[in-house]
């Protein structure tokens, strides 16, 4: 019976994998090049993220480099509107550096006593303030597109793992797809469409692009554009790299303490489930079960 | 709740005045400490504990999310990324629940598996079987709420696709459907009464979880052999013996449920909830959370006419259909045996229905289309074969392999008689044993 048994599981489950395998070809089906129906087009590569794997931490000086990046390139269309300058700290800022630096934006504040809206430099407890007044304005800005707000882009992007990358993720603890995304995003422009493919009016080829096979939004970002004072390379792909961390951080601020936290919690409960393994077994042990 | 084996005798002036006037702590202690459990229990029997430990676990961390949450469609996102952010440790709060909420699911399919392998639902146990099947409908419903709560993308267009249901019912559709929405579309009205009934749920289930219990103490558990309780020596007190196996089950699942909250707390999430509700931009997949993704499948996989039903009523039908079909099992099942343990084709197709679960729910992840039809409308067809026709025939056509005369003998035999029959005096009073 046993044999039986585990023939037929070992027959259902190959049968399974065989026709699983062949649906997901079926649906990825029709390879043509100029017309692909699935997106993003290539997948993107996993990098080495500091903040990956359970002992992970942000890199403060990467996140400072990111921060550079948004300031002097993303800011100029994209908000972040959800983070707040206080929360720079966390990146190796001082109380002062913050002050100083939330102080080059103005927001807007009141009613004043006369009933009148005002301007004034912000402060470390403002948000980072939008550069378009409304979703409206920015699309009317933008050929009708309007910039996404980056502050949970990196939890707000995953490109599907699949069967059975996904399996996998669960032990090797991979939660960094919006981060690769990002990555894979900015440094994807250089690639020419395949011979063929139609791109539209006002839009750029991107085949790491999630949602189409170009994008509103041109190449932001070029060798060299901003510039590090840490020695960091000065090329496209740090940017991309400095930049998809700190979005991270930005998405995810208390990651380095849930880390922290869970590696304690797990350490307990081993240590627990250890003694009560022990008491369990003394406790039964007069008894046959 | 104890099924009358009371042995409680109050030692101290206070607990005989308890005694006489409400006695509680004699409830108590008739229920889980003196409750009389089968030596043979293994650890698929420590789900029922976990799950309570689960509702208390989701209903603390829920009650203090309610403190900072606000359920507005312009500010509820904001809310809980307010929570995520500036309430002290409310990332951690956050993440407990939404990953509690799925844990609390792990537990409960594990918990019915075990029901449907061991023939827990058997007589006398058809009332008790029913209690979970109504707890797990109302758990359904309160995961389905919560899940708008965020007001992310899939929040709304869950809903929207969800809520739709209900328009496939005959004349009363649109009724209903624009009662649980509060309007024609999901909107405010919809994101408050959810939160309410949210809110409400839970403690619904805490109470239909006290009647589960309550019919359990009654007729007792089942165990791996499925015979009866037949004398002392087939039990052990519920102090020490299953407390602390309990206990260490419900570690072991803590240690995975912290595994997912502090090194994946998104993986079992959806990407698009990060991004705030637009009723103006569809998701290119909806999906539901991975709990439903099976009976999501089922829903797709109708996608032909029945007679006068066309497809989207038949679909809406095969996936209610798909739990209400368990209401049904004591009745269905045939067999005068309970346990698989001692039923060989029983056993075989129990397996495979679990595989075709965990394959309808890879299944309801995949878009409907092409060979992903045609999969899950025959996945479907083994999900309601296996209750519908393999259980009432197998009961009537199946060799059952010997069972032993008692719970006793089974485990002797399975010990090679090593020990002594009776469980050294355990049965009799374990809290005197030196």
């Amino acid at each position: 019976m046993k044999t039986i048994l585990s023939g037929l599981a070992a027959l259902c489950l190959g049968a399974t994998l065989v026709t699983s395998a062949w649906a997901q070809e079926e649906a990825h089906g029709g390879h043509d090049e100029a017309n692909p129906t699935h997106f993003p087009i290539h997948r993107p590569a996993e990098m080495d993220w500091s903040f990956g794997g359970p002992f992970g931490r942000y890199d403060k000086a990467q996140l400072q480099r990111g921060l550079k990046v948004y300031k002097e390139v993303c800011s100029a269309c994209h908000g972040l509107r959800l983070v707040s300058f206080r929360t720079l700290e966390e990146l190796g800022y001082s109380e002062e550096q913050v002050r100083a630096l939330a102080a080059e934006y103005e927001v807007t504040d009141g009613p004043n006593a006369d009933g009148e809206m005002f301007t004034r430099a912000a402060l470390p407890s403002d948000h980072f303030p939008s550069p378009y007044p409304n979703d409206e304005a920015a699309a009317a800005s933008n050929n009708g597109a309007a910039p996404p707000d980056l502050s949970l882009m990196a939890k707000g992007r995953t490109v599907e793992r699949g069967f059975p990358r996904f399996v996998f993720d669960v032990f090797t603890q991979y939660q960094e797809g919006g981060p690769d995304y990002i990555h894979a995003l900015l440094t994807g422009y250089d690639e020419t469409p395949p011979e063929g493919m139609e791109i539209p009016e006002g839009t750029h080829y991107n085949p790491y692009f999630i949602a189409s096979k170009s994008l509103a939004m041109p190449k932001p970002i070029t060798d060299g554009q901003v510039t590090y004072d840490d020695g960091a390379p000065q090329t496209t792909d740090q940017y991309a790299r400095d930049v998809s961390a700190f979005l991270m951080f930005a998405a995810e601020p208390h990651l380095d303490e849930r880390k922290m936290i869970g590696f304690r919690v797990i350490t307990f409960l081993l240590l627990f489930i250890g003694l009560l393994w022990l008491t369990k077994r003394k406790v039964w042990s007069g008894v046959p079960h | 709740m104890s099924g009358g084996h009371t042995t409680y005798t109050p030692t101290t002036g206070i607990g005989r005045w308890f005694d006489s006037r409400m006695p509680l702590p004699r409830l108590m202690h008739d229920s889980f400490v003196s409750y009389p459990t089968p030596r043979n229990l293994n650890y698929a029997y420590t789900f029922g504990g976990i799950l309570s430990v689960m509702l208390i676990v989701q209903i603390v961390t829920g009650i203090v999310l309610a403190m900072h949450y606000t359920a507005s469609t312009l500010l509820a996102f904001d809310s809980v990324e307010k929570i995520m952010r500036d309430v002290n440790s409310g990332w951690l709060l956050r993440y407990l629940h939404s990953n509690g909420a799925s844990m609390f699911f792990v537990a409960v399919f594990i918990h019915i598996f075990r029901g449907l392998y061991y023939g827990s639902y058997k007589a006398p146990r058809e009332l008790l079987w029913i209690l979970g099947c109504i707890i797990l409908l109302l758990m359904m419903a309160a995961g389905f709420m919560g899940y708008v709560l965020p007001w992310g993308q899939m929040s709304f267009w869950g809903a929207t696709v969800i809520t739709g249901f209900f328009t496939a019912i005959p004349l009363a559709g649109e009724w209903v459907q624009q009662l649980l929405l509060g309007g024609f579309a999901v909107d405010n009205p919809t994101l408050n009464r959810f939160f309410s009934l949210h809110y409400l749920l839970p403690f619904m289930i805490a109470g239909v979880v006290v009647l589960h219990v309550w019919a359990l103490h009654v007729t007792g558990q089942t165990n791996p052999t499925g015979i009866e309780v037949k004398s002392k020596t087939d039990t052990v007190p519920f102090t020490p013996y299953a407390t602390v196996k309990d206990a260490l089950g419900m570690v072991v699942f803590f240690l995975m449920y912290a595994y997912f909250v502090f090194y994946l707390p998104n993986y079992l999430g959806h990407a698009d909830n990060y991004i705030v509700a637009n009723p103006l931009k569809t998701p290119a997949h909806i999906v539901p959370e991975w709990y439903f993704l099976p009976f999501y499948a089922i829903l797709r996989a109708i996608t032909f006419n029945i007679g006068p039903i066309d497809s989207k009523l038949g679909g809406v039908l095969a996936m209610f259909g798909a739990i209400a079909v368990l209401f049904f099992v004591p009745w269905l099942d045939t067999s005068k045996v309970k346990s698989a343990a001692y039923r060989p084709w029983y056993k075989l197709f129990f397996w495979l229905f679990v595989i075709n679960s965990i394959f309808l729910g890879w299944l309801g992840s995949r878009p409907a289309e092409g060979a992903y039809v045609i999969m899950s409308q025959l996945s479907t067809l083994y999900y309601f074969g296996f209750f519908l026709v393999v259980m009432p025939v197998l009961g009537l056509v199946e060799t059952p392999r010997r069972l032993p005369n008692s719970i006793t003998e089974a485990v002797l035999a399975k010990n090679h008689g090593s020990a002594a029959a009776h469980p050294a005096g355990a049965a009799a009073a374990p809290e005197t044993k030196a």
